[in-house]
């Protein structure tokens, strides 16, 4: 195989996600055709064979993340891609996939919604469905890439947290991340840091295949290993056998949310660009974030003490960044395209302490640089 | 009798999961018995079988014995399934299902996994009726029946799962009732051993729903009348669509080849990692 190293390739950011997936180890792939995310499972479809993975296309995006995890329990790390009313579509399984802690990552590359809405334009109205898509209390990782490297970069990270902690994660990407193209120079493969699930180590006899080792994550094995074991949506005890003991269902669903929640200093993920004199900061994520960018480049130009923070991770939401935020800041501005999702957010965990301002756009074209600079002007003081 | 439960008991998580949910009388635990049995009787390891089940009183079943088992969601059991298999061939790959399950919510990956041909073996147990949320109609319900989501009677006519399967191409489809139980385990060995999409629907009977709604008191009742309507297909053959009427035909009702999904694929890619 020829070396690609260092050197620079043109890539779209679906692409770019393809190739972070197969990177990460991903070897199957289920999916559903749809705008804008159906390169996904083009270039999929191209390259899972050549790495000795499969890709298969399925009835519909409830078959497509049913087979994900079912080749996830069968031990090969799996993944989709959809974007709005295939997402919603997918919502029971994802659930089911957090309850039977079944690694596997799920690309929604928005676009505007509600239902049909505007399937070939970009907008961010999934953020709160990520979160809380699926019926039930539980906890989910979402990821937002905001350019074509950050597509295949997060790609790897969404598996590597998927695999660490046995649990579902989001690639919440945009139709402009999706579809645009950047040059790119992507590391060689012996350079990236690949994590796999935690595996038991003790014989069948011994394992416990839904107790708590003490990391919250328990061993898993793949079906076909000698680990005979049962999976289930309902509530289980330790063994995976169903239960309605209080004291196992409540053991369960508390290590179900302790398990992400007590690495969160592990989840602090953002770039902070111009921050450190700041004494206004926009806060923005997946494209948005580009043209926050270069509005706090303009703004500084003009003498505005101002700095962006792009956020990397959404849920669980870095309450202990942003809380440092707002201690640093007088105003924040958060430019989203929707009608607040992240800057509800932001407003909860900053309890009065500097201003909040918000930019919305919900027509369908992106927020452009201009628009965040005046907005800037006007709330900076 | 000694040594066939003690046969048996080699199959099932007796110290964890019993007593069963399946109230006494049902089918779905005749199905059960004649399904380890097979499985004995190839000597399949209990490693290699993964069960793959939906939501219902059916699909409950693989919670009971000791192989790999997944206890997926209400009709998706066949996705689930597909995801297993493609992703290690190796696996002997079961679905276990109810009517509703197979036939409603999960028609359509029913139809596309009979299309698609990955090797699957699936079982439908039909019991006409949805046992588990308590007695209301199922899409094999029959024409008129009352239940408890048609007070005033079934107004819509029954699927027939078999031949909807085979229209949609599975490679073997059987049918049979849990009153014949030497046919059915006939039937689930050659669907165990066809390669490619199999599905076998086994009627069984709902004591506590279906049976009231047929006016059959008792489970006695019940194979009784599996017995007496039942008509093999050799014998069907030569009887017209009127003496038909109300009967369940039983037996093979489709054995022949197809190209298999994940034996293409798998030739597919052992062609690309050549290059
Ligand atoms: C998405 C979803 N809808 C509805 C249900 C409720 N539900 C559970 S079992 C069942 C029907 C079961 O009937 P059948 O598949 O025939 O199985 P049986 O209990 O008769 O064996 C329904 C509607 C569910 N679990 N999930
Ligand atoms: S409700 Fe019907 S199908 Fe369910 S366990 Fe009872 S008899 Fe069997
Ligand atoms: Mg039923």
């Amino acid at each position: 195989m020829k070396s690609r190293k260092q050197s620079q390739v043109l890539l779209q950011g679906n692409e770019a996600c393809v190739r972070g997936a197969i990177a990460a180890g991903c070897r199957f792939y289920a999916g559903y055709p749809i705008t804008p995310a159906t390169e996904i499972m083009e270039y999929m479809a191209r390259q899972l064979p050549e790495a000795g993975g499969v890709c298969i296309q399925m009835e519909d995006e409830i078959a497509s993340m049913g087979a994900i995890i079912g080749a996830s329990l069968a031990g090969s790390k799996s993944m989709t891609a959809t974007s709005g009313p295939g997402f919603s579509l997918m919502q029971e399984h994802i659930g089911y996939a957090c309850m039977a802690e079944v690694p596997c990552v799920v690309v929604d590359v928005m676009r505007a919604g509600p239902s049909t809405g505007l399937p070939t334009q970009a907008a961010q109205g999934d953020v709160m469905q990520a979160r809380w898509g699926t019926h039930g209390d539980h906890s989910i990782i979402v990821l937002a890439p905001s350019s074509v490297y950050e597509f295949y970069e997060l790609t790897i990270q969404a598996f590597n947290l998927a695999e660490r902690y046995r649990t579902p994660t989001i690639l919440l990407a945009d139709e402009i991340v999706g579809h645009m193209r950047e040059g790119v120079s992507l590391p060689p493969q012996g350079e990236l840091e690949i994590e796999n699930r935690p595996r038991p180590t003790v014989p069948p006899e011994w394992h416990v295949p839904y107790g708590d080792p003490g990391t919250g994550v328990p061993p898993m094995p793949a079906f076909g290993e000698g680990y005979r074991y049962h999976v289930t949506g309902l509530h289980h005890d330790v063994r995976g056998y169903p239960t309605t003991r209080p004291d196992e269902v409540q053991a369960l669903m508390r290590r179900l949310f302790s398990k992400i929640s007590n690495d969160f200093e592990r989840l602090q993920w953002c770039d902070s660009y111009f921050t450190e004199d700041a004494e206004m900061t926009v806060i923005a994520y997946g494209c948005v974030a580009r043209a926050g960018l270069q509005a706090v480049k303009e703004a500084r130009q003009k003498g505005l003490k101002v700095g962006l923070v792009k956020l990397k991770i959404l849920w669980p939401f870095m309450r202990r960044t942003i809380t440092g935020i707002t201690e640093s800041s007088r105003v924040i501005l958060v430019p989203e395209m929707n009608v607040g999702q992240i800057s509800r957010e932001v407003k909860r965990v900053n309890q009065g302490s500097c201003e909040i301002a918000t930019l919305n756009k919900i027509d369908g074209t992106a927020i452009t640089p201009g628009e965040i600079l005046s907005k800037i002007e006007e709330v900076y003081r | 009798m000694k040594e066939s439960s003690h046969f048996v008991h080699k199959y099932l998580r007796s110290s964890k999961r019993f007593p069963h949910i399946w109230c006494a009388g049902c089918g779905i635990g005749i199905f059960m018995q004649a399904l380890i049995r097979v499985i004995d009787k190839i000597g399949y390891s209990k490693d290699e079988v993964v069960l793959v089940s939906g939501i219902g009183c059916s699909s409950r079943l693989p919670v009971y014995v000791d192989f790999n088992t997944l206890h997926a969601t209400h009709g998706r059991a066949l996705t689930f399934a597909t995801g297993v298999k493609l992703a290690n061939p190796r696996l002997k790959v079961i679905t276990i299902m109810g009517d509703g399950d197979a036939a409603s919510i999960g028609g359509n990956h029913l139809i596309h996994a009979a299309r698609r041909n990955v090797e699957i073996v699936s079982f439908v147990i039909n019991n006409q009726v949805y046992g588990m949320t308590g007695g209301q109609s199922s899409p094999t319900t029959p024409y008129g029946l009352k239940t408890t989501s048609a007070p005033y009677g079934n107004l819509e006519a029954p699927f027939d799962i078999s031949r909807l399967v085979e229209a949609a191409g599975a490679v073997f489809v059987g049918r049979t009732t849990v009153y014949h139980t030497p046919q059915l385990e006939r039937l689930i060995e050659k669907s165990l051993k066809k390669d490619g999409f199999s599905m076998v629907e086994v009627l069984a009977q709902c004591v506590t729903y279906s049976g009231r709604w047929m006016g059959l008191a008792s489970p006695v009742e019940m194979m009784a009348w599996q017995r007496d309507n039942a008509i093999t297909v050799e014998k069907a053959a030569e009887m017209n669509e009127t003496e038909l009427a109300g009967k369940v035909v039983i037996g093979v009702l489709v054995d022949r080849e197809r190209p298999i999904y994940d034996k293409e694929y798998g030739k597919l890619a052992r062609e690309k990692l050549k290059v």
